[in-house]
């Protein structure tokens, strides 16, 4: 019966997805209801193949890991997108020719730009968090993943919407949201998406084993209920039509400002800090092999983190129309927040007391703790530049760009490493890494990238801040802004270099993880015996 | 009074209270006595079930153990 259901909604679908881009009044609409219509075909005919046999069996006593590689793939291969992307437009910048006249408009920076935002964040850290979310409850709760295939539903449903979301950049459909930018569909089918990532997770620890529900458990959770809050009310748009992407905001004046950098500064607290504090409280006690220095301590850390993080989003509209009131609240609590961020460093890097020789014989370990590090160093400055003294100068410039890729290169970037470093031979059920030299080297050309990117960046973002509000004897500004970009021109190509040594960071990543899989021997089976306890 | 004030208004007293109260309960239940056998438990616990769900082993379930009572 559900068979024919599933049918009979995927032929429907796609009927209607043809319809739809006949009438299509945009290109992005079009290219999207075409991705949907052969998206639904392609189901449709491999389901009526399928129709009959037994549905697929999830035995409870066995974790489910398919999805969980599927998410490692995906991770690896989107995050060398991501960078790719980044490093081209950052070599787009330092030489502008690269704009070419016949990619025009779809390959220029301001098109590539938020293709590469969404790819690295979205897609690379959303498939990072999703993959470990379901690898880490299913550990910590000693129980499979509940919902049987809604779990690739939702593996499959992000990566559809990662689709629509970059194909709608190319080509011109954005409602102009930094890091909102996808159109009312893809939002719609985030949301859909989202709603089966949270079941699948409230329903996994809901049939836990386990008394309690680890901390690092808290954290995912946190993150997926505060990002569903933050899309949907960023989102409400009403849709022109159903047959263009064009959407009207419901939000305007200083309150869409207001909630877009609500949405913005709590996507970087929620998606991009509590997410991935959920995979430091895992992965680094898993790699020392020593439980977490403070439970206590990261309890607290947890529930600061969470009453702060949703305040500070003003900070992002300091001298605006917004009320002072309110900006000054944004720049008390971002300053605030510093102290639950240090303290969650501080729990991760004191997991390794007595285990420091570690961060000489294990690259892996120093992956995670230069990370860590990171965020204690992107995590000190983002309040310092949230001061509105600071702020005056800092904003606008690319000291903001600089701050943003310490944490995301260093921080999200090196614990994402680590983690698949440290679940690619387990979910495959290798006995090692390929090649521990091999991450040694990703481990010192990331190191070396984030560097020159972070110190090029606090350069040329000081020195245009401090350009800008050069005034000469009369009182008349001294530089144009032509004279600003003309002077960036060498930190430009440094930052491009610092990009692309990443990059071959993350190529030499993904080839060890290849042969990882390929090329090591299985575990055997008796080291699996062994019990922990 | 308008929305705007009447939320404000709430926001920077009732609820500013409620939540600076909420946390410091939080700390305190983090530092009850007798806390730190439970933390040392639940920071121990990723060290097992690594391999399978803890029903498929004898001698591995957590205290919960077989409470869903699940015949296999």
């Amino acid at each position: 019966m559900w068979d024919f259901a599933k049918l009979f909604l995927l032929a429907a679908v796609t009927i209607l997805a043809a319809v739809i881009a006949n009438f299509a009044r945009d290109p992005a609409h079009l290219a999207h209801m075409i991705i949907i219509m052969v998206t639904a075909a392609g189901l449709f005919l491999w389901q009526i193949r399928h129709v009959g046999e037994p549905a697929a069996v999830h035995n409870p006593a066995e974790y489910m890991d398919d999805v969980v590689r599927a998410g490692v793939i995906a991770t690896a291969l989107w995050g060398v997108v991501g960078f790719l992307v980044g490093v081209w437009i950052a070599f787009q910048l330092a030489f502008p020719q690269l704009n070419f006249e016949w990619a025009a408009p779809y390959l220029n920076f301001g098109r590539l730009r938020p293709l590469h935002t969404s790819a690295v964040i979205f897609a690379f850290g959303g498939n990072a968090l999703i993959a470990t979310a379901f690898y880490v409850v299913q550990r910590t709760s000693a129980a499979r993943l509940w919902g049987g295939n809604l779990a690739w539903f939702v593996f499959w449903g992000y990566q559809l919407f990662i689709v629509l979301a970059a194909t709608g950049y190319v080509l011109g459909s954005t409602q102009g949201n930094e890091y909102a930018e996808p159109e009312w569909l893809a939002d719609l089918w985030l949301t859909f998406v989202w709603l089966a990532f949270l079941a699948v997770f409230m329903g996994t620890l809901i049939n836990r084993r386990e008394p309690h529900i680890y901390v690092a458990n808290w954290f995912y959770l946190s993150f997926i209920i505060t990002v569903a809050m933050l899309h949907v009310v960023n989102n409400i748009q009403i849709p022109v039509s159903i047959f263009g992407s064009q959407s009207v905001p419901v939000w305007s004046g200083v309150q869409s400002a207001m909630i877009q950098w609500w949405y913005g500064h709590n996507a970087v607290g929620f998606f991009l800090t509590a997410g991935f504090l959920g995979m430091m409280y895992y992965f680094i006690p898993k790699q020392a092999e020593r439980p977490v220095y403070s439970y206590k301590l990261s309890i607290i850390h947890f529930w600061a983190l969470i009453f702060l993080y949703i305040w500070a989003g003003p900070h992002h509209l300091h001298y605006t129309a917004l009320p002072d009131w309110a900006q000054t609240l944004g720049m008390t609590f971002s300053i605030m927040l510093w102290m639950p961020s240090w303290g969650g460093m501080i729990n991760g890097l004191m997991t390794l007391s007595g285990a420091w020789d570690k961060l000489r014989t294990d690259p892996v370990i120093r992956m995670m703790v230069v990370a860590v590090g990171f965020y204690g160093m992107a995590t000190f400055e983002g309040p310092m530049m949230s001061i509105k003294s600071v702020n005056s100068l800092s904003h606008y410039t690319d000291w903001t760009i600089g701050h943003v890729h310490s944490g995301a290169l260093g921080w999200n970037g090196m614990i994402t490493f680590g983690a698949l470093y440290y679940l690619v031979p387990r979910l495959w059920k290798r006995e090692g890494l390929y090649s521990l030299s091999l991450v040694s080297w990703h481990f010192w050309l990331a190191t070396i990238g984030i560097v020159l990117y972070a110190a090029s960046m606090w350069v040329t973002g000081i020195m245009e801040g401090l350009m800008w509000r050069q005034v000469d004897a009369q009182g008349f500004l001294v530089n144009s802004f032509a004279d600003t970009v003309a002077a960036k021109f060498p930190m430009y190509v440094v930052r491009a270099l610092g990009g692309t040594l990443f990059l071959i960071g993350g190529i030499i990543m993904c080839y060890n993880l290849w042969k990882t899989v390929t090329s090591v021997g299985e575990r055997k089976p008796a080291s699996a015996a062994v019990a922990a306890e | 009074m308008e929305t705007y004030t009447l939320l404000r208004a709430f926001a920077d007293s009732w609820h500013l209270l409620f939540m600076t109260l909420f946390f410091i309960g939080v700390v305190i239940w983090a530092f009850r006595p007798g806390s730190r056998k439970v933390h040392d438990e639940t920071s121990s616990m990723i060290f097992r079930n690594e391999d399978s769900p803890a029903d498929a082993r004898d001698d591995s379930a957590g205290r919960k153990g077989r409470a869903n009572g699940e015949a296999r």
